[in-house]
């Protein structure tokens, strides 16, 4: 491979990301705490917390407990409402000199259209990521885009206003990731994040009390990393022109190869930066290694790259 | 804020605690009372997070300039495996981080209420109100005598210290609580610090409430990140116009409170989500001495 340049650059289907490691949703704080501790310049992407149409206070406390490879976790999406992010975080993003990618989340249609209409023309924004795992508050389902057509209606209807990428985060509860990735992109995602996290909780034997303080919430890090690759290798497999982001268990870069091995254009990284601010720029770094050592030219080149059995069918899987 | 890989220059068995020193200039130049670190765990195991501790000591002359003393309490394992790391290794420390405690400008008086690990944070508070000249009185306790933290230095930098234990092993058999109306009287408490377990933090807010003293508290709430990440360490704060309440994180707009603005009773109750919005005004207590 003398001769090629090799980079850690990828492109999600006309989104270039100086690497393929982003900041994962709820974990850039307001947008200028890691300017504080690293230079945010090399990390691919920050993806903000969870915008929605107006501002939430979250959760009662305790909203954070340990458990094995993990941490159970939720904030109710705490968030000071679109107007106020725009106003206040918005620009602080901008200052943190990487590609913005704004999530947004909703209970209703109405929210997600009104928050789309809101994040047009700006220019700090490069794409949007839409969480679907709020409960729905119309149609009275526990996650709103666990169900096909729901999802699909949302998605679509944030895809045809936005000038800007669409990345649909898919919700670990649903009964066939698969087929909910087919539907979105269908409805006109661009892309497509995997996972949203799995609903958890955890128990305290001492006090007889839930670990957390609304009761429950969603487990992250190194715990959900095979979850993450089964669905990434599927989706992959299925719609291997669709860009898929990988996120939940990344915290090294061989985790990440194997992200884009299994089949992810790209990763995120939540839990790992919250231990460690730099993992975003450790993994790519690693990343970049791992390239160097197998003479690869950039993270794309890894895609489709795993090495199954000769007869392996993804349908018996 | 600064992250550093920092040697353990020494550490020592302080009754029920681990006292650790660090040599870290770069955070012991910066760091402040009531300010906290976050320090990594190793890599391998089952827990993650980085574990917060509030720092104990700063030198920044004499002899032990560039270190860095904070104070574990082994329970979880995490703190116990801080409590048997040993000198010469390295620890992963980000801090100095969060707010902490604010000096009156004027001369006044004021009162420090530790509970257990608490005092260790209130002593560096202590060193730094006496050497701009405020009179320094203190209320120090703990379950058992092994956590009454370091009563000898407490002793050495207050005025008068009443020191406490639920059991009597130590000073007087109670709590804080019970040594707060006498102590404040006595010593004419104009500010009142406190760093201790939230149910007593509430009650020492109550107190100050219907004394009408300022305060400022040290909340511990927990936390995953330490440095304004995660939006996890929140605690309900009211807005100064009293429009409402807002979660702050206690990580970067604490854990230092003003007691009165906080909404205990909220923050604390086994049913929160089932609470009405809190009251509009909050009871009014005398500004902060200047």
């Amino acid at each position: 491979m003398a001769g090629v340049k090799r980079s850690v650059a990828v492109d999600l289907g006309g989104l270039a990301l100086a690497t393929p490691v982003m900041v994962a949703s709820g974990c850039a704080g307001t947008g200028r705490e890691l300017t504080a501790l690293i230079d945010t310049r090399r990390v691919g992407a920050l993806v903000t917390r969870s915008i929605t149409l107006h501002p939430r206070r979250g959760d009662p406390t305790p909203r954070i407990a340990e458990s094995p490879a993990g941490i159970t976790w939720t904030t109710g999406m705490q968030n000071p409402g679109i107007e106020g992010f725009i106003e206040e975080e918005l620009p602080r993003y901008a200052r943190a000199g990487t590609t913005v990618i704004v999530s947004i989340a909703g209970t209703t249609l109405e929210e997600y259209v009104r928050l789309t209409s809101l994040l047009q023309g700006r220019q700090e924004i490069s794409a949007i990521e839409v969480r679907l795992s709020e409960p729905d508050d119309e149609l009275g389902r526990p996650v709103l885009g666990a169900h096909l057509d729901r999802a699909a209606e949302i998605v679509g209807a944030v895809a045809r206003m936005s000038m800007i990428p669409v990345f649909a985060k898919l919700p670990a509860s649903t009964p066939d990731v698969v087929e909910l990735a087919h539907g979105v992109v269908r409805a006109g995602a661009h892309g497509l994040t995997l996972l949203d996290p799995p609903p958890a909780m955890g128990v305290d034997a001492t006090t007889m009390r839930p670990t957390l303080g609304p009761v429950a919430g969603w487990l992250s890090g190194p715990a959900l990393k095979p979850l993450t690759i089964r669905a990434v290798f599927e989706v992959a497999r299925a719609m291997p022109e669709t860009p898929i982001v990988a996120v939940g268990g990344v915290r090294s870069g061989e985790d990440a190869v194997e992200m884009l091995l299994a089949g992810a254009w790209a990763v995120q990284v939540g839990t790992a930066a919250l231990i460690d601010p730099s993992a975003p720029i450790e993994i790519a770094r690693g990343v970049s290694e791992y390239l160097k050592e197998k003479r690869f030219a950039s993270p794309a080149d890894l895609r489709g790259r795993l090495r199954l059995p000769t007869a392996f069918d993804a349908t018996t899987a | 804020m600064k992250r550093v890989r920092a040697e353990i220059l020494s550490t020592r068995r302080l009754g029920a605690y681990q006292s650790i020193t660090l040599v870290a200039p770069e955070i012991a130049e910066r760091a402040r009372p009531g300010q906290f670190l976050a320090i990594q765990m190793p890599e391998g195991r089952e827990f993650l997070l980085r574990r917060h501790f509030a720092v104990h000591q700063a030198s920044r002359r004499g002899g032990w300039a560039g270190t860095l003393e904070f104070v574990v309490e082994p329970g979880g394992p995490g703190t116990e495996w801080l409590g048997k790391a040993r000198a010469h290794e390295f620890l992963d420390v980000i801090g100095p981080l969060g707010k902490g405690f604010a000096y009156p400008k004027r001369l006044v008086n004021c009162l420090m209420v530790g509970e257990g690990h608490g005092a260790a944070s209130l002593y560096f508070l202590a060193q730094e109100l006496i050497a701009r000249h405020k009179r320094v009185d203190m209320i120090v306790g703990g379950e058992t005598l092994e956590r009454v933290f370091k009563p000898i230095e407490g002793k050495r930098l207050s005025q008068t210290i009443q020191i406490v234990t639920t059991d009597g092993s130590l000073g007087e058999r109670g709590s804080v609580l019970d040594a707060l109306p006498e102590m404040a009287d006595r010593c004419g408490a104009q500010v009142i610090y406190a760093a201790a377990s939230t149910t007593t933090l509430e009650r020492v807010a109550a107190f100050c409430r219907e004394r009408q003293i300022p305060a400022q508290v040290a909340v511990e709430e927990r936390m995953a990140c330490g440095f304004g990440l995660c939006f996890t360490c929140v605690v309900p704060v009211a807005r100064k116009d009293g429009s409402g309440y807002d979660h702050l994180r206690s990580c970067v707009d604490g854990p230092v409170f003003n007691p009165a603005r906080v909404l205990w009773d909220r923050w604390l109750s086994d049913a929160p989500t089932m609470l009405p919005t809190p009251p509009e005004g909050l009871p009014a207590v005398r500004s902060w001495p200047g």
